[in-house]
């Protein structure tokens, strides 16, 4: 809906000032759209796509050679759009987005079912595009690409926003510390480990043997950590250190994992 | 010519020709059709026809000769053990040939569903003899009258009349048939080219980014109905080249008319074709849909046989028909030699539907 492809049951978006039932042609020319999936036509060069897009703006052939070079497909000008990876594609996308140098860059979920390459190869244009000014608005399940992309981060679920704010302060609003998250074959440390300095909190699951230690420090408590489990004389079959994610704020906020 | 729809259109000639399957059935498709339908429907000499003698006895085509020599005055052979072939001038110089074969009654009525013979004949030579077929099979009927004539009394051999075929040109069936295939070819390349191409880049999501750009829905349609006229009229050209070598046909009436009339025909089946892909969501509806409208005035609006054998009633109904309109308008110049005036009306309603379905077809056309 914010995007003007669907009709609000009611109310109204304003984008700009602009509503889409009075200023929808203004706001096509302001707003770059890149969606989950774009499908062009397989018998198209990708430089006549982009030059075909281009047409719908009034651009000239010299911002399709602009486009072209900032999402580096200048080696694949002639190659008809079958024969392209789906991150070439997702970067296609990406460039007619940015074709008519919109003032705000709507992307939904532009990374969705690509490889890690291809998406970093996304991130790093789009992180370059953030410099121009434009206003990205990001839509995203991968929280990964939230905190490298996004200077505001909404958390939304269900159509209820959930916390809204920097990456901090996000952090530091609905979670302090860092994560140990273990699996262990044997006797239960977990009331042991909730009394070593530096741990917040504890919690743990006698039928997996999964536990989590959420601590002020890693590099603190791990040591103190380990030799409490070589003093029970347990086995520690998988140990992994991290810190709290968004991942983890959304799961603690909303009961589910991102991807349910 | 405004630039996005100069983009539009060269990108949409772009996809048409690196499509062979879909040039083929563009250009080659109407040319091989009129090369096969009209060979098959030109002069094919005497036509051999099959009748089988129902008998009990193989043997009894033996006898058939010297009865039809002393019937008829014309002699006849044996080409097989149960087989014989005739051949019989009649009335006004004309010839015919006929095949008979002894079989039995129900070898008869397989040979006749497999429509190997249209007749039969039951009892024997110089007794009376019965004829059996459907009298509502207009090939049985003209085997019966011609074997019937043949059979009644003694002719010569000599022939005393002259046939003088009608081969002149504007009159032959190769005359009557192009121009109703030029008004098929206009009709399918709007309802296929237009009409299905715009259905499949609906549900193969390709609309989907355009919605977004601030491309106006009247200058994207105007745009795929000005590539498909442009292409349609180069298929039309073809044709009537092919049709003018091989066939030898000629344009009768005024090349004006003949533009005015492919204007509006294609713009009444461009409308048509924007109006039925307006909301259509998949490949099946969207194949009913074109075939509902393109199957009736396929049968009904005279392309390869007159509509004027179908009832009185119906005429009326068939003649306001789109592709009768257009074939009718086309048939009348090529062959007729009509000129502007008298093609200005169809040409005011083919308009008339083209406009009424494209404005329809733009309010309710749907990207997604």
């Amino acid at each position: 809906m914010i995007e003007g492809v669907q009709i609000p049951d009611s109310g109204e978006i304003r984008i700009l000032e602009k509503s889409w039932e009075k200023d929808e042609h203004f706001l096509r020319k302001e707003i770059g759209l890149a969606l989950q999936e774009t499908r062009f036509q397989d018998r198209l060069t990708v430089e006549e796509t982009l030059g075909l897009f281009a047409g719908f703006y009034g651009l000239n052939q010299q911002r399709t050679r602009e486009v072209l070079e900032i999402i580096q497909l200048e080696s694949k000008r002639a190659t008809w759009i079958v024969h392209l990876s789906g991150g070439q594609r997702q970067r296609l996308a990406l460039g007619i987005a940015i074709l008519p140098r919109p003032r705000i860059l709507i992307l939904d979920e532009p990374t969705t079912g690509l490889d890690p390459n291809a998406r970093r190869d996304l991130w790093k244009i789009l992180d370059d595009f953030k410099s121009t000014g434009t206003t990205l608005i990001l839509t995203t399940h991968y929280m990964e690409e939230a905190e490298f992309l996004c200077e505001r981060i909404v958390m939304m679920d269900q159509g209820k926003i959930l916390a809204d704010g920097t990456l901090g302060q996000l952090l530091d609003k609905f979670g302090e510390g860092d994560l140990i998250e273990y699996v262990i074959d044997g006797e239960n440390p977990a009331a042991e480990a909730n009394t070593l300095s530096g741990v917040l909190s504890s919690c743990w699951d006698a039928e997996t043997g999964q536990g989590i230690l959420t601590v002020n420090s890693i590099s603190e408590t791990l040591p103190k950590f380990l030799d409490l489990i070589k003093s029970f004389e347990v086995s520690l079959t998988s140990l992994e250190c991290r810190r709290r994610t968004l991942d983890d704020l959304f799961l603690a906020m909303s009961g589910r994992h991102l991807d349910e | 010519m405004n630039s996005t729809l100069f983009r539009l259109v060269i990108s949409q000639f772009k996809l048409f020709f690196r499509e062979p399957g879909v040039v083929f059935w563009s250009f080659g498709f109407p040319v091989v059709m009129a090369w096969i339908l009209g060979i098959a429907f030109a002069n094919k000499g005497e036509v051999m026809r099959n009748i089988a003698i129902v008998t009990e006895n193989p043997a009894a085509v033996s006898a058939l000769p010297q009865w039809l020599h002393k019937k008829t005055g014309t002699a006849a052979e044996l080409s097989g053990e149960s087989e014989l072939e005739w051949e019989v001038g009649m009335n006004k110089g004309e010839r015919a040939r006929f095949r008979f074969r002894a079989m039995s009654e129900a070898e008869a009525v397989l040979s006749l569903k497999r429509g190997q013979i249209s007749l039969w004949v039951e009892g024997s030579p110089g007794t009376n003899l019965s004829y059996r077929f459907d009298p509502d099979n207009a090939d049985a009927r003209l085997t019966y009258l011609l074997l019937e004539t043949a059979f009644r009394e003694k002719k010569s051999s000599e022939l005393k009349a002259e046939i003088r075929p009608l081969t002149m040109v504007g009159i032959r069936y190769v005359d009557f048939l192009i121009p109703g295939l030029m008004a098929m070819s206009i009709m399918n390349a709007c309802l296929w080219g237009i009409g299905w191409n715009l259905i499949e880049l609906r549900i193969k999501k390709l609309l989907r980014r355009i919605v977004a750009t601030p491309l106006r829905k009247s200058i994207f349609l105007f745009s795929h109905g000005l590539n498909r006229m442009i292409l349609s009229a180069a298929e039309m050209l073809l044709l009537y080249v092919f049709a003018y070598f091989y066939f030898d046909i000629r344009i009768q009436g005024s090349l004006l008319a003949l533009a005015l009339v492919f204007l509006s025909g294609y713009c009444a089946f461009a409308g048509i074709s924007i109006l039925i892909s307006s909301r259509v969501q998949n490949t099946q509806s969207g194949n009913g849909m074109i075939n509902i409208v393109t199957m009736p005035m396929f049968i009904l609006s005279g392309i390869f046989f007159s509509y004027h054998n179908f009832p009185d009633w119906l005429i009326p109904y068939v003649e306001v028909l789109p592709l009768t309109m257009l074939t009718n308008s086309l048939r009348g110049i090529i062959t007729e030699g009509i000129g502007l005036t008298q093609v200005i009306q169809p040409s005011l309603g083919l308009f008339g539907i083209g406009a009424v379905c494209f404005a329809l077809g733009l309010k309710f056309f749907r990207w997604h």
